[in-house]
């Protein structure tokens, strides 16, 4: 549970009494906060893309060895 | 004399099976009903115990996500819906669930998003899944409206302030006659019982479909002769 200490260092962090920041290209109008979360939903497909799943090489060669797919 | 001729011996013909060999169909809607289920879907296919190679990818990972976080929203939504809508504006334990149950929906449709541009680009409807790609994008559809009206369930000025904006492009598209953004009781009743018993047939019948036709494999490179294929229906392990 958070108490109103906690609360008051977080809003000493980040300062949220103000309104949103937009970003406007046109007719597209954004809030800086939902391009933020658009991006990293960007960022995080591309990782899942291009990371490494643990033990799937050592699955697939198991796989392999059993004669399966 | 001679002995009179015998008859050569005929192959013994197969007997006719019983009538009570045959399978018979069950008599009432009920063993009808399991019948196709279980043909449908046969236990082994409906919880498998493992899966292709191609799944072990981070990609194939956001669809569970998506089910852990419904799990997460559909508890603590229950907490919250036991306790009232104004609870959690005077307690810190209500702040606490409202909290969970906010950042249970932001993270639902994070990964939500991801895991439909991952089937998107892998043209998850190749291999007779278009009903598992139609399920999918009708629960996307369904579960924004459930989310919204959450927003203007908050009874405070945040809610007034969104249900006054809203029921303007309500109006423009003709719904605001029955769908009235400022009724809080039809918006309450729409985000903690319509909508989510909406979702959640949804996502039964989604996964129910992906465990008939198996998880979609990656779309096999130009070059390769022998990657997995769209394949066979249920070729999934």
């Amino acid at each position: 549970m958070f108490s109103n200490m906690h609360a008051a260092v977080l809003a000493a962090i980040i300062n949220l009494n103000h309104p949103a920041h937009v970003i406007e290209w046109h007719f597209i109008k954004l809030s800086v906060a939902n391009v933020v979360v658009i991006g990293l939903m960007l960022v995080v497909f591309a990782l899942a893309i291009v990371l490494p799943f643990p033990g799937a090489a050592r699955r697939a060669a198991a796989r392999r060895s059993a004669g399966g797919r | 004399m001679s002995a009179p001729p015998t008859q050569p011996e005929l192959p013994a013909q197969p007997e006719p099976p019983a009538a009570s060999a045959l399978p018979a169909r069950p008599a009432t809607w009920t063993g009808r009903v399991r019948e196709a289920a279980v043909a449908a879907l046969p236990p082994e296919k409906l919880l498998p115990e493992s899966q292709p190679t191609y799944v072990a990818s981070w990609i194939y990972v956001f669809g569970v996500a998506s089910l852990a976080s419904l799990v997460v929203i559909v508890a603590s939504g229950s907490i919250l819906a036991l306790k009232g809508p104004a609870w959690w504006h005077y307690t810190g334990v209500g702040h606490f669930f409202n909290s969970i149950h906010l950042w249970s929906v932001e993270l639902f449709f994070f990964v939500m998003v991801v895991h439909l541009w991952g089937k998107y680009w892998m043209a998850a409807w190749r291999g007779g899944r278009a009903r598992v790609w139609v399920t999918g994008a009708v629960t996307f559809l369904v579960a924004v409206p459930c989310a919204l009206t959450g927003y203007v369930s908050q009874q405070n000025f945040d809610a007034q302030w969104i249900s006054t904006q809203a029921k303007d492009a309500m109006n423009a598209v003709g719904v605001g006659a029955f769908f009235n953004l400022t009724n809080f009781g039809q918006m309450y009743s729409y985000h903690v019982l319509l909508l989510p018993v909406a979702v959640v047939g949804l996502v039964v019948a989604h996964v129910l479909l992906v465990r008939r036709h198996g998880v979609v494999p990656p779309i096999p490179l130009a070059s390769s002769s022998s990657g997995p294929s769209d394949g066979p229906r249920g070729a999934s392990s």
